[in-house]
């Protein structure tokens, strides 16, 4: 159990049993899969227009928004050439489903279909489609463990949005809250705020949503503010997440600042840039 | 005695997977803290019935498995149920004797050894303190003993599982 905990030395021996526990997850499965399977199948002609008109439009939507935003990073990295800093946002993401399995009730971890032999890595962000949802923590052949940002081992360096203030927001353990310890009273934080990754740590990209400030109270007589936030991912609905590859990780800030044990393995995920199927985006 | 052939080792292996598969399947929010622990009752049956065969070993392997299953610690649940299997082993004896609402206090008994184990691993990795309903498993795993233990009884005598 020790060697486990602190230095998993037994995450080959733990693949290997997962793959053989494997068929009890997919039988598990298996009822609600085909739920799925036949609501994907028997849909009427009529739902199918509609949806299809729908998607049209907001497909025509994103379209125009994508034509602003390419323009507006071709603008970003010119002046981010000017001042030599090296950073760029090239993901490259892979659709997975999770697996409708319980696992341990008291921590938040979801199993997903796609493993080792998708090019999925440790530590490998995951998101859904608002925000941020959490890291690859085991990954074995076929599936993979992710654990939540809002897992009470797990932290996530993040900044506000609105004026660029830096923390660390820490899983509580409560489904979809988050935890910033040690920003003094002072600070310049305010319910309604926006948290997103900071990218600190090179676990994460920089710039995706992950919390917003629901609740700031100021005791006078402690150092620090208590402050909680709501994860922008629906952690607890969601069916499908988005596994991450940064292409260009910013390696040299990857010591100066480590934000959980968990998260020091599997850096440098660019260098060999798993050949997976996925889209560029 | 041991020249008898040993039988029936799939229906305790088949008894054991369905317990396993009641552990991860999926539950309503509210109803996932009150999932009472299949795999020790049924891990504590096989133990009194047929201590010759499913002891410690078999605890700490299904631990093991419980453990990937649902993703603890390695070892987390492997403790525990090697314990529990060792001290129904000592007791076995005596369990079979005993009128079933005795049996079932000291199934809740065992259960509660379970997680307070669970509890004190979970703290020495620093995972938050769980909210009162931590406990109810046990109860519900008492309430559902009897039941069990018929059901496993039954079985045990149709496949003559020595």
């Amino acid at each position: 159990m020790v060697l486990d905990h602190r230095q998993h030395h037994l995450e080959a021996v733990r693949s290997f049993l997962s793959a053989m526990v494997y068929p009890l997850h997919v039988i598990v499965d298996f009822p609600q899969s085909t739920v799925d399977w036949f609501t994907e199948n028997l849909v009427s002609r009529n739902t199918l227009q509609k949806e299809a008109e729908k998607l049209r439009k907001e497909n025509l939507i994103l379209q125009a928004r994508q034509q602003k935003l390419a323009a507006l990073e071709a603008e970003n990295m010119r002046l981010r050439d000017l001042l030599d800093s090296s950073f760029k946002i090239a993901d490259r993401v892979l659709i997975a489903e999770l697996i409708a399995v319980d696992l341990d009730p008291y921590r938040q971890q979801v199993l997903i279909n796609k493993g080792a032999s998708s090019g999925i890595y440790l530590g490998q962000p995951v998101l859904d489609a608002n925000a941020v949802m959490g890291q690859v923590m085991h990954v074995n052949r076929n599936t993979a463990t992710v654990l939540m940002i809002t897992d009470a081992r797990h932290a996530l360096p993040v900044r506000v949005n609105r004026n660029g203030l830096r923390t660390v927001a820490l899983g509580t353990g409560k489904i979809s809250e988050l935890e910033l310890p040690n920003l003094p009273n002072n600070a310049d934080i305010q319910a309604g705020d926006l948290l997103v990754t900071s990218g600190l740590g090179g676990q994460f990209p920089p710039g995706y949503p992950v919390a917003v400030v629901t609740s700031v109270t100021r005791e006078p007589g402690q150092p620090f503010a208590t402050i909680l936030a709501q994860t922008k991912a629906h952690l607890e609905r969601s069916r499908e997440a988005l596994l991450v590859w940064t292409l260009t990780p910013m390696i040299g800030l990857d010591d100066e600042i480590a934000s959980s044990p968990d998260e020091q393995v599997g850096k440098k995920p660019g260098e060999d840039e798993p050949d997976a199927g996925g889209a560029e985006q | 005695m041991t020249l008898t052939p040993r039988r029936g080792g799939m229906v305790i292996l088949l008894s054991f997977v369905v317990a396993l598969l009641l552990m991860v399947l999926p539950l309503p929010e509210w109803a996932r803290s009150f999932r009472p622990q299949w795999y020790t009752l049924v891990l504590i049956y096989w133990a009194m019935a047929s201590p010759q065969r499913v002891g410690v070993g078999v605890g700490w392997l299904t631990g093991i498995v419980v453990d990937v299953l649902t993703g603890t610690l390695l070892g987390q649940h492997a403790l525990s149920l090697s314990l529990i299997a060792f001290i129904t082993q000592k007791l076995h004896q005596r369990l079979r004797l005993f009128p079933i609402w005795q049996q079932s206090l000291t199934v809740l008994l065992l259960l509660l050894v379970e997680k307070l184990l669970e509890l004190w691993v979970m703290g020495t990795v620093s995972q938050p303190v769980p909210s009162l309903l931590f406990w109810a498993p046990p109860l519900i795993g008492t309430l559902l003993w009897p039941w069990i233990m018929v059901v496993l009884r039954d079985l045990r005598r149709k496949f003559q599982v020595s």
